[in-house]
């Protein structure tokens, strides 16, 4: 925002410039001079956001393809469900997480907000509608080509499940990439749920967002690039494997 | 196009052919009574009545529309019919009974895996996976030395032999096949014919349709003639092609366009 409404200010120009330069060089200098507290905010960082995106591809995977394998009253609303919760907004299901997890809260005894747990918990919570609304997608048009096959065969819908799931391993790679994407980059529930408690809760996007509110734009400009940077690679991973496996044909 | 070797046993073992004979004609006679199906507001099937015995190789024929492809999933229950019975060998169609069949589609469908992969899925669901066996499934469709190619990389005509090896890998008693050489070149038709042969050479009931008249007079141990969703005319394949009862079929035969 900052930077977009400098921009538009010639007399600030020459100050954004510097702004910019200052931040990538802060950027290379922090990764290449080992800081510490940015390695462990980008650890727990990968961690919340990793450990978020295993809980959801395990739900998400098993749900989309349950619902795109099986017919039952119901099915339809489960797809829209789904597809609306897509775009849940983080700061809601913040507020929902801590509530459920605040003392007073149903699950207050088991002291877990302001905890990383908390953070995984409620980016879980928002990414398995994403990674299920894909699945689904990705499975209902592979079992459309596999349909009267599986039937010949005599197979169970968990062998059904199974098979599929196999064989859209690589497209499921894309799905798990987009939830990996929102989980990293997302700030407001991560902000409510973990309180960006330095050396225990503060990751990458709520670092961001205080040096932001501190002023010091170009510490916070560099931590974005290094979120950029950790965003790049793991698309250009996700992209190589898929690359692999179209070379061979099975994607 | 790919060098490869068609590996066919010099000779059945009678034994064997005769053991899975016994087996599926405990499925047999396969009587079809007033069978129809609708769809759409259409009647594709119309009142048919069929009866097959497990000998031999019986081609569904006829023109296009006429129903075969329908009557084909009908009979492996992949569709219901609207009205009307199917029974094999005097029990209602079952999962047991389905299990004992195999169909291969007129567009083979393949797992996005290896040709030794599709071959392994279907040989682990029947708990007989062991590499031996699938050795001896690709050797008879002359598909070894592409074991590790990407099974959707391979040729029309090598798909279709994977499909047929990976029906075969069930150890079908009733092996439907739905127009399989459809859209192949000549080699690979007759290749499939000849693993087609070889396989009711085993004992095993082969259902097959086709449209193709050629190769109808080289499989056929009997022929049913399809029309408008009925069965036009049923007899063994000599007197069919010799002497065709119905009017439709004399028509087909002549080349002449059946409306």
């Amino acid at each position: 925002m900052y930077i977009l409404h400098s921009c538009g200010n010639l007399r600030n120009k020459r100050c954004n410039l510097q702004d910019f330069a200052e931040a990538f060089r802060l950027a290379f200098g922090l990764v290449l001079s080992g800081d510490r507290d940015l390695f462990e905010i980008i650890v727990l960082s990968l961690q919340v956001s990793l450990s978020a995106l295993m809980i959801s591809c395990v739900i998400g995977f098993t749900l989309g393809t349950l619902v795109a394998v099986t017919r039952f009253p119901g099915r339809g609303l489960a797809v829209v469900t789904f597809n609306t919760l897509m775009g849940l907004p983080p700061v809601v299901v913040g507020l929902l997480v801590y509530l459920l997890l605040s003392r007073a809260g149903p699950l207050g005894t088991l002291g877990l907000l302001y905890t990383p747990t908390a953070m995984i918990i409620a980016q879980a919570i928002l990414i398995t509608p994403i990674v299920a609304a894909l699945t689904r997608q990705i499975i209902e048009d592979l079992f459309s080509e596999y349909d009267e096959l599986f039937q010949s065969l005599g197979l169970s819908v968990w062998q059904a499940m199974g098979a599929l799931l196999w064989d859209a391993r690589y497209s499921l790679i894309t799905v798990a990439l987009a939830g990996f994407g929102r989980a990293i980059a997302e700030v407001g529930a991560v902000m409510i749920v973990g309180g960006n408690i330095d050396h225990l809760t503060r990751v990458m996007t709520t670092a961001i967002a205080l040096e932001t509110s501190k002023g010091d734009l170009a510490l916070a400009l560099a931590l974005g690039i290094v979120l950029l940077a950790i965003s790049m690679t793991v698309n250009a991973l996700a992209l190589s494997m898929r690359a692999t496996a179209a070379r061979q044909a099975y994607a | 196009m790919r060098e490869f070797t068609l590996q066919m046993p010099h000779s059945v073992n009678a034994g064997s052919a005769s053991k899975a004979a016994a087996k599926a004609a405990s499925l047999f006679p396969l009587a079809v009574n007033a069978l129809i199906f609708e769809a759409g507001g259409r009647r594709l099937i119309d009142r048919l009545d069929l009866t097959l015995s497990a000998a031999g190789t019986t081609i569904l024929m006829g023109p296009n529309g006429a129903g075969k492809s329908l009557l084909l999933r009908l009979l492996h229950g992949l569709i219901l019919p609207s009205d009307g019975t199917i029974s094999w060998g005097g029990k209602q169609p079952d999962r047991d009974i389905q299990r004992r069949q195999a169909l291969v589609f007129q567009k083979p469908v393949l797992l996005r895996r290896s040709v030794t992969d599709n071959i392994d899925f279907v040989l682990r669901l029947h708990g007989q996976a062991d590499a031996e066996r699938r050795q001896e499934l690709l050797a008879r469709v002359g598909l070894l030395e592409l074991a590790h190619q990407p099974a959707r990389r391979l040729s029309g005509g090598e798909q279709q032999r994977l499909a047929l090896a990976r029906a075969l890998a069930t150890r079908p008693e009733v092996l439907l096949l739905d127009e399989p050489t459809s859209s192949l070149d000549p080699a690979s038709v007759l290749m499939i014919e000849q693993i087609v042969r070889e396989t009711a050479a085993r004992g095993v009931k082969v259902i097959f349709v086709t449209h193709d008249i050629g190769q109808a007079r080289r499989l056929a141990d009997d022929v049913v003639f399809l029309h408008r969703g009925s069965v036009a005319e049923h007899a063994p394949a000599a007197a069919f092609f010799s002497n065709p009862s119905s009017s439709v079929a004399r028509d087909f035969l002549a080349g002449r366009i059946i409306l």
